[in-house]
């Protein structure tokens, strides 16, 4: 019982160092080794693309609200504005950033 | 097979070590190759903990008392299921369950967002690791569930508290709920960690917090019907510091829970969730500490051991590291956006915040009371119910009328008349429940009153909710009644889970108020023949029964219930007399009226040589509808975290730019 124990746990062992080590065991190229580091665009992007989300979403949320009769008009017509400025300048940011990007690919096509 | 299962304790806490150490280097130099190898390890460390687990099984299966553990937690008569249980009954098997079940959770929250682990959050591995390090080192040195000796005859068996079928499923649920609870914490400083606070460790760990928050609280009410039905003394809470132990967690997590969405919506409160997440993990340990430690008396507590300062020290390690972490990064955590107005839907959330965040802390202060007073004057004190009656009535009232108030109100700012408009419905129909109950005579508690009163409130605001709702849909062209509530569900599954959730608590909170506040009890030595009333009901005594259970010499008092003339049926309570343990327990009798909503509830507190009895019988009014809550809370908690593929793939879209999308 003691053998076969052993055994069993020596299995694991090897078992578990081949698994941790198989990752070690590809060529170690420099550039596929490091770690994906964000540019400050792309995180900057990403926030704008949060923004943009969050203010839909409100957006839908009051219109939803609002047929239910749970926000009155007034408040309504108060909330609506902002929202929608916020959801447009959300929008017009992330379109100006895809544009440069866009006409580039185009140019690339064309050329 | 004890050398098989100390092997596998050993690899695993090898492996956790090396996932901890190899994956922090990686993460703070940027090696994909050694952090792809430190995740594999964290996999590895789950199947030879399950290894582990597994000899564990056997040697219980299989009743071999050269195990010390088994030995001292089953005997050869105890039935299978319990022996099976005893697995985390005793302090070693459940410290192996949570290492089990956080391994697992942990490679599976991994596995499930492997890019987001490896592109965003590279901290994320080493930071589990970091935890299970602690309950690995626990099982490797100080209490392993795989030390040996020559093997008795017989093992001393379980206590007898612990033979109940919820005390199988009690401690499991309590324990995915507090290890649950790890992986927001993880996911939340592997963010700050990395500096990358964007929505995407929240959208990752979303349904892990609903879940583990799940457990938690449905295991807080198994332990209040295993208490309910084994301790025997009519209630169902007793404001036990074990108790207490799972019901601080569950109330910061449901702060979180709530403030969350207000980070998701606004932007706001980015300090306060990181806080109340790590503040959530630090009470779910504290939980265990309190279990397991043995430094305070409680009926829930079977242990006494020398782990105690261990955990006190891993607390300390984890506030301390959360704490730094924390305020190294405020200027990243710092919010731009402003509360508008105190009139709110966020704001609503707030005040929620600020009373469930006090009763914790209330309680907290109760249960940590007694031992800084030892400690500091030598003198042992204990912090009684009516110091957590008083603080539940203060802080928990408001919040139920929250519960009513903050759906009807706007995010961002809202009109005092439009949110009165909205709630005069709903204040009638709770002003009218009042004075209903009021002439019915419920005024002999005020306070139960005044609860009746707030819950009938919420219960209107919630229904209307589901109306309008469902009014609003079917009115856009979503076809019948039935496809327009389903659609309105089915759209909205946070929102209207969440208010099934609050269904729950209020009718948990009827419930509570009926066994709290209005219950009925008699006390009286029977004769063979001899009867007493107890509110509508009589009970005839018809004698005591004696017989030979499967591990324990049972003693029943025989008696027949009537309500009026009219005999409803029979009812038996008495004691068990366990063998191997030695130990007697009060075995009660209960009979519910599921139509009322009431048990009849009887204690045979001593049987005497002339054949007399003394019982105790209480009459508990709603009391089922607490159990009742249970489900409808589970209910509305899957309803809450039932995957969303819209959601799913408007995050995928939003993520796509960077490639790691967050698995919610």
């Amino acid at each position: 019982m003691e053998i076969a124990a052993l055994v069993l746990g020596a299995l694991l062992t090897v078992l578990c160092v081949a698994y941790v080590a198989r990752p070690l065991l590809r060529p170690a190229r420099s550039r596929e080794d490091a770690l994906a580091t964000p540019s400050p665009d792309a995180q900057a992007r990403l926030r704008r693309l949060e923004e943009r989300d969050r203010a839909l979403a409100a957006l839908k949320e009051l219109e939803f609200d609002h047929r239910t009769g749970k926000i009155s008009d007034e408040d309504y017509a108060a909330l609506v504005g902002p929202l929608r400025r916020e959801a447009g300048e959300a929008l017009r940011a992330l379109e100006h950033e895809e544009r440069p990007e866009r006409e580039r690919e185009e140019a690339d096509v064309s050329g | 097979m004890p050398e098989l299962g100390r092997a596998a304790l050993v690899a695993a806490l090898g492996l956790i070590l090396y996932a901890a150490l190899v994956g922090g280097y990686a993460a703070f130099r940027g090696r994909r190759r050694l952090l792809d190898s430190a995740t594999n390890a964290l996999f590895a460390a789950f199947a030879a903990t399950g290894v582990a687990s597994l000899v564990l099984l056997a040697a219980l299966a299989g009743r071999d008392f050269s195990f010390e553990y088994v030995a001292r937690s089953t005997s050869q008569e105890l039935p299978t299921g319990y022996t099976l249980a005893a697995f985390w009954s005793g302090q070693e098997g459940s410290l192996l369950l949570w290492l089990l079940v956080l391994t697992g959770f942990a490679s599976v929250a991994v596995a499930l967002n492997r890019r987001l682990v490896r592109e965003v959050l590279p901290w994320t591995v080493p930071i589990v690791a970091g935890v299970a390090v602690f309950f690995a080192f626990l099982l490797v040195v100080i209490a392993s569930p795989f030390d040996t000796q020559a093997a008795p005859a017989d093992g001393a068996g379980m206590n007898p508290s612990l033979q109940n079928p919820y005390m199988i499923a009690h401690p499991p649920m309590l324990y995915l709920g507090y290890v649950g609870l790890t992986i927001p914490f993880v996911f939340a400083m592997a963010a700050l960690a990395s500096r990358r606070i964007d929505e995407r460790w929240i959208v990752a760990t979303r349904r892990w917090t609903l879940a583990a928050w799940t457990f938690l609280g449905f295991g807080v009410l198994l332990g209040a019907k295993w208490a309910y039905e084994e301790v025997g003394w009519g209630g169902w809470y007793a404001w036990d510091p074990v108790e207490n132990a799972a019901l601080m967690p569950w109330l910061v997590a449901t702060a979180f829970l709530h403030s969350v969405m207000v980070q998701e919506k606004k932007d706001m409160l980015r300090v306060w969730n990181v806080i109340l997440v790590a503040g959530t993990f630090a009470l779910s340990l504290f939980g265990t500490f309190l279990t397991r430690s043995g430094v305070i008396s409680s009926i829930h507590s079977f242990t006494q051991s020398s782990i105690g300062p261990f955990f006190l020290g891993f607390i300390a390690v984890v506030a301390a590291f959360s704490i730094v972490l924390i305020l190294s990064r405020l200027s990243l955590l710092r919010s731009r956006t402003r509360l508008e107005s105190l009139v709110s839907r966020e704001a609503a959330f707030l005040y929620n915040n600020l009373f469930l965040v006090a009763l914790a802390l209330t309680i907290l202060w109760g249960v940590v009371f007694p031992l800084v007073s030892e400690a500091v004057r030598g003198v042992a004190v204990s912090v009684g119910a009516p110091y957590y009656d008083f603080f539940a009535i203060v802080f928990g009232l408001p919040l139920v009328l929250l519960m009513g108030i903050g759906p009807v109100v706007a995010w961002r700012r809202a009109s005092l008349r439009s949110v009165g408009a909205q709630l005069t419905g709903p204040a009638v129909v709770a002003l009218v429940v009042g004075v209903a109950l009021l002439v019915a005579g419920a005024g002999s508690s005020p306070a139960g009153l005044v609860g009746y009163t707030f819950a009938a409130f919420v219960l209107t605001t919630i229904v209307l909710e589901f109306v309008r709702g469902t009014r609003a849909r079917k009115a856009i062209g979503t076809g019948g009644w039935w496809p327009a509530f389903a659609g309105l569900v089915g759209r909205n599954r946070r929102r209207y889970g969440g208010y099934v959730v609050h269904a729950a608590i209020v009718i948990l909170l009827v419930g509570a108020i009926g066994i709290g506040g209005f219950s009925t009890t008699q006390k009286a030595r029977l004769a063979p023949g001899e009867s007493m009333d107890v509110g509508d009901y009589r009970l005839l005594y018809t004698g005591a029964q004696e017989q030979r259970g499967a591990n324990a010499q049972e003693v029943r008092a025989q008696l027949d219930v009537y309500r009026g003339d009219e005999r409803i049926g029979t009812t038996e309570a008495g004691k068990n007399r366990y063998l191997a343990e030695e130990q007697t327990s009060n075995e009660v009798g209960i009979r519910t009226d599921w139509l009322r909503g009431e048990d009849l509830f009887v204690i045979a507190d001593r049987f005497y040589g002339d054949g007399s009895v003394e019982l105790k019988v209480i009459v508990n009014p709603l009391v089922n509808l607490i159990w009742l809550a249970g489900l409808v809370f589970v209910l509305g908690a899957v309803v809450a975290m039932w995957p969303d593929a819209r959601e799913q793939r408007r995050l995928a879209a939003r993520f796509a730019g960077e490639g790691a999308v967050a698995r919610a």
